[in-house]
């Protein structure tokens, strides 16, 4: 076990989280069980006030787990100063099991709180609640992720031993491993950049066009962007990363949090999330359109959330298109 | 736009209304910012100690061996230099000679270090800013210093280290090598320590290992090692002093629920009032939301603010004796100011976020009063 | 405009202490008419007033407002519906204290999020329609009976609605100055204003502007026309 503020402040957070996300969890039962818009009882006018503080709370929940995503990741690469083999995030998070599998929940969570919130925010502009009892159906199906990455994030920490002597990004990023990373860092590179310029040109054809409406259905562009999204996290893992760190062979995608790159990973890692949130979403709000309470509420959703996922899209392929331009480094 | 201009018209009411209950957030802004003020306090002070640390070690070598015997760390024969060198891929390899002096005039700690560069002026000394500010007067002249045979050895004050980290060279006093074997009694064919750099970084285990065969009774210790056993020193002993202030921070987040579950009942009069006007329950709680914006941004800013003057400028008083856990050397040595948006992220979830958490039910059992109480009372 | 069938208000449903304010209410309001509720105290005047304007919901029956069915829409609508229907001129005025009259005046605009020059000029208006300008910066505590009374008339009107709602507004006042508030009501009713007033005063039955009286008992209606029985 280590103890110093970060990872103390990262613990007491999430045991907060979780508390209200159950105390939230036990209003959603409630609500599903006994939701009745038509009534005017008393404890139909309670439920409904209950809406009200679930809705705050996820959001605040939201809002300090991304803040959470990525005061972990910062504090994982703190720590490699006291791991032995650690030179950063990659190693410390390789020290157990645990380590990546907090950042995957993590990342997870933010996604499906996110998606939440949206369909939340939709329907509380439905004059009759539409989606009440699926909304706070899908919160008893999110809030589980919430609990398990708060307990995987305490394992890690609990589980960290300073004397274990770690390997890093070195060694865990190389094509001679065997298993995911290895493989993906293996891509030829023609395809891995084929995919990543052709999922985003795509994504951009795609959003226009259901922005304009020549595309009814959300689905194609929503599908195009989680593609989009897929294809910058390996494009970025086995090809950009290396014009960040002007070397043929560092593929860590966590050394670009640090200082040495200016910190340049937030703003990537901030758009990537953004995308990956937003993307998604779309996909949501294609049943919600057909029903008649959301008909006038969902198109303008719609609008702001292409543009939002384009956006974000945007500004991942803007920073690594730059730095694939103006490298010193360049691939042969 | 018009959302805008909603978030500003209600911005503006709170703003108003907290004015005009000054005395009640009074109160709790003071704790607020005082809990801020010590957790914030033992962040920057242990980053600025590590940070110091480092900069410590930046220009120490790679590796020191050391002679051991019966446990203890003792004088290491020259000529162990001469085995090392043999070794490949070892460079600058080096006998370093120093101590340390116990001034009973002052009851303090000074580090001796033979420096090179003062061999050709034996008698004269340069001194760290710590050690000039024990000495009487401006104009220092000589230095007496009881050598091991009891007589005692007069220096002259040659000059006065640059601070660029105090930590460094605070209690520093540089001499000639003549000066210090004879103040010591050190024979000619012993040195203190061996200092050594490797040329790649990769083989720092395999030299040492090898050290270690070749020199059985030896110690080699990895620059590697000592940042690392610091920062870990350091960090579990903020870690330990957040986990004993935790209590205080549960006593705050009590306050602040309490503050605001036990509205006075002017406060649940004008809610009521606000919501029989045609204010809506989530637009109290986006009053609330800049309630706790106001609050929050500034005692952070308060507490911040304070903490760094307590650090930085006065030397953190009131955590020294635990953080620190240095010898009673620096009396009065100061940190160099650094902040980065991670300590200000990790102070933000440590107080800010319980705060707002915190206040998330209070604040959302004012917002849904019923409208038709008013027409009530 | 406000039409109510069959409604019923039940306090504290299934408790022992339960109890039902109102029951089996139909009522029609119509526009640019002024509507007095009348009843002794307990009858359910207030509770009436507070379905009508949206205040709170029936436990049953069903209430249209502009042929709008309010009783099963989500409290945001509803709130929506109230800021831009109603004005309210509650029995002790409820000033928010420590706030100048302009401030109180506008307050009921704020969620809407309009402009605060635009609001404020509107406010000064309405407070130079009810002969308050010389006070619009006085604090709302230092206000004269009769001042907090047309302070609290200029803010039911900020949000231009198509009805006043007043609950008991001359308890308060002395005779003078109830007369002076009926005068005003009968200027804004001039103007197409809608206006309810629950009232058990006497000097408002009598007063010439009222067009239809309802008379309350126990939570029932007993009767109700353009006549005033005393
Ligand atoms: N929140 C409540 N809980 C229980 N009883 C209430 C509540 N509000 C009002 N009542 C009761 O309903 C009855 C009608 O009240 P009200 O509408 O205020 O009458 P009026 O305005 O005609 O005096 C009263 O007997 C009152 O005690
Ligand atoms: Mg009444």
């Amino acid at each position: 076990m280590l103890v110093n503020p970060p990872i103390l402040a990262l613990l007491i957070f999430s045991a907060l989280a979780s508390a209200m996300l159950l105390y939230s969890c036990v209003y959603g039962i409630r609500i599903i069980k006994g939701w009745n818009i038509k009534s005017g009882s008393e404890y139909q006018l309670s439920l409904e006030r209950r809406t009200y503080l679930i809705s705050t709370i996820i959001n605040y929940v939201f809002v300090f787990q991304l803040l959470s995503f990525f005061v972990f990741i910062y504090t994982a690469d703190q720590l490699h100063t006291v791991f032995a083999g650690a030179m950063c995030a990659a190693g410390t998070l390789n020290l157990n099991e645990w380590g990546y599998r907090t950042v995957l929940l993590k990342f997870l969570t933010c996604v499906f709180s996110g998606v939440w919130l949206l369909i939340n925010y939709v329907d509380n502009r439905g004059y009759d609640y539409p989606l009440i009892k699926k909304k706070y159906g899908l919160l008893l199906l999110i809030a589980p992720f919430a609990l398990i990455e708060g307990v995987v994030q305490g394992l890690y920490f609990f589980g960290l031993e300073p004397d274990v002597i770690t390997s890093c990004c070195g060694t865990l990023f190389t094509s001679e491993n065997e298993g995911i990373t290895a493989g993906i860092v293996s891509l030829p590179r023609l395809l891995v950049q084929g995919a990543f310029f052709g999922t985003l040109a795509l994504t951009v054809l795609l959003g226009i066009a259901h922005l304009r409406r020549r595309i009814l259905r959300g689905y194609p562009f929503a599908l195009s962007s989680i593609a989009a999204s897929a294809a910058s996290a390996v494009a970025f893992m086995s090809v950009i990363c290396l014009f960040f760190y002007e070397s043929p062979l560092h593929h860590c995608p966590f050394c670009v949090l640090q200082k040495g790159y200016g910190y340049i990973g937030y703003p990537i890692y901030f758009s990537f999330l953004a995308a990956a949130v937003s993307g998604p979403a779309i996909a949501v709000l294609d049943p919600l359109n057909r029903i008649e309470s959301l008909k006038t509420v969902v198109p303008s959703v719609r609008k702001r959330l292409i543009w939002l996922t384009l956006g974000a899209h945007s500004l991942f392929a803007g920073i690594t298109i730059y730095e694939m331009i103006f490298s010193k480094f360049q691939l042969q | 736009m018009r959302w805008i201009e909603k978030q500003r018209n209600i911005l503006d009411f709170t703003l108003g209304s907290l004015l005009r209950r000054r005395g009640k957030s009074l109160a709790l802004l003071i704790v607020y910012s005082l809990v801020i003020f010590m957790l914030a306090s033992v962040i920057f002070f242990t980053h600025a100690i590590k940070k110091e640390a480092a900069v410590v070690l930046e220009g120490a070598p790679e590796m020191i061996v050391q002679r051991l015997i019966a446990g203890r760390h003792d004088l290491i024969p020259k000529s162990y230099a001469d085995t090392i060198r043999e070794i490949k891929g070892v460079y600058a390899v080096n006998g370093r000679l120093w101590g340390y002096y116990y001034d009973p005039t002052n009851g303090a700690n000074y580090t001796l270090m033979v420096d090179s560069d003062l061999n050709d002026t034996a008698g004269s000394i340069v001194i760290g800013k710590g050690v000039a500010r024990n000495l009487p007067g401006d104009n220092y002249g000589a230095i007496p210093l009881k050598a091991s045979d009891g007589s005692y050895l007069f220096l002259k004050v040659g000059g006065i280290l640059p601070a660029e980290s105090e930590l460094v060279s605070a209690d520093l006093i540089l001499m000639s090598e003549k000066d210090f074997r004879r103040m010591f009694g050190i024979p000619d064919e012993y040195v203190t320590d061996i200092t050594l750099q490797v040329r790649n970084p990769k083989e720092y285990t395999t030299v040492a290992t090898k050290i270690s065969q070749l020199l059985p009774d030896s110690r080699p210790i990895l620059k590697e090692e000592i940042l690392r056993t610091y920062d870990a020193v350091f960090d579990w002993r903020a870690g330990i002093l957040i986990v004993i202030l935790l209590g205080s921070i549960l006593a705050f987040l009590i306050l602040a629920w309490d503050r605001s579950a036990g509205l006075s009942v002017e406060e649940k009069h004008e809610t009521g009032i606000l919501k029989a006007l045609g204010w809506e329950t989530s637009d109290i709680l986006l009053m609330k939301f800049w309630e706790g914006v106001a609050i929050s941004l500034t005692s952070f800013l308060v507490g911040i603010l304070a903490a760094y003057v307590h650090v930085f400028f006065f030397a953190s008083g009131l955590f020294e004796p635990v953080l620190k856990g240095w010898s009673v050397l620096y009396p009065e040595f100061r940190l160099t100011p650094f902040i980065d948006g991670y300590q200000v992220a990790t102070l933000f979830l440590l107080t800010v976020v319980p705060f707002t958490i915190a206040t998330i039910i209070p604040a959302w059992r004012t917002a849904t009063i019923d409208p038709d109480t008013m027409m009530r009372t | 405009m406000i039409e109510l069938k069959d409604v019923r208000k039940v306090y504290n449903a299934g408790k022992p202490s339960e109890f039902v304010a109102l029951d089996g209410i139909d009522l029609s309001l119509e526009a640019g008419r002024v509507t007095v509720l009348k009843g002794p105290s307990g009858s359910g005047k207030t509770t009436l007033l507070s379905l009508l304007g949206c205040m709170a919901r029936p436990t049953a029956g069903r209430i249209h407002v502009f042929g709008r069915e309010i009783t099963s829409l989500p409290e945001r609508f509803l709130t929506e519906v109230r800021r831009k229907t109603f004005g309210f001129i509650f029995q002790q005025f409820q000033l928010i204290k420590g706030m100048t009259a302009i401030e109180n005046v506008m307050i009921p605009a704020y969620p809407s999020g309009e402009r605060r020059a635009e609001l404020k000029a509107r406010a000064e208006k309405l407070l130079e329609m009810l002969n308050l300008s010389h006070r619009a910066e006085a604090n709302a505590e230092w206000l004269s009976g009769g001042e907090a009374q047309r302070v609290a008339i200029a803010r039911a009107l900020i949000n231009n609605p198509a009805v006043i709602i007043a609950d008991e507004p001359t308890a308060h006042l002395d005779t003078k100055l109830a007369r002076e508030f009926m005068e005003i009501i009968e200027n804004l009713n001039g103007g197409g204003m809608t206006v309810l007033i629950a009232s058990h005063d006497p000097l408002i039955h009598e007063s010439p502007g009222v067009d239809h009286v309802v008379t309350l008992k126990d939570g029932r209606i007993v009767s109700q026309g353009a006549f005033q029985c005393s």
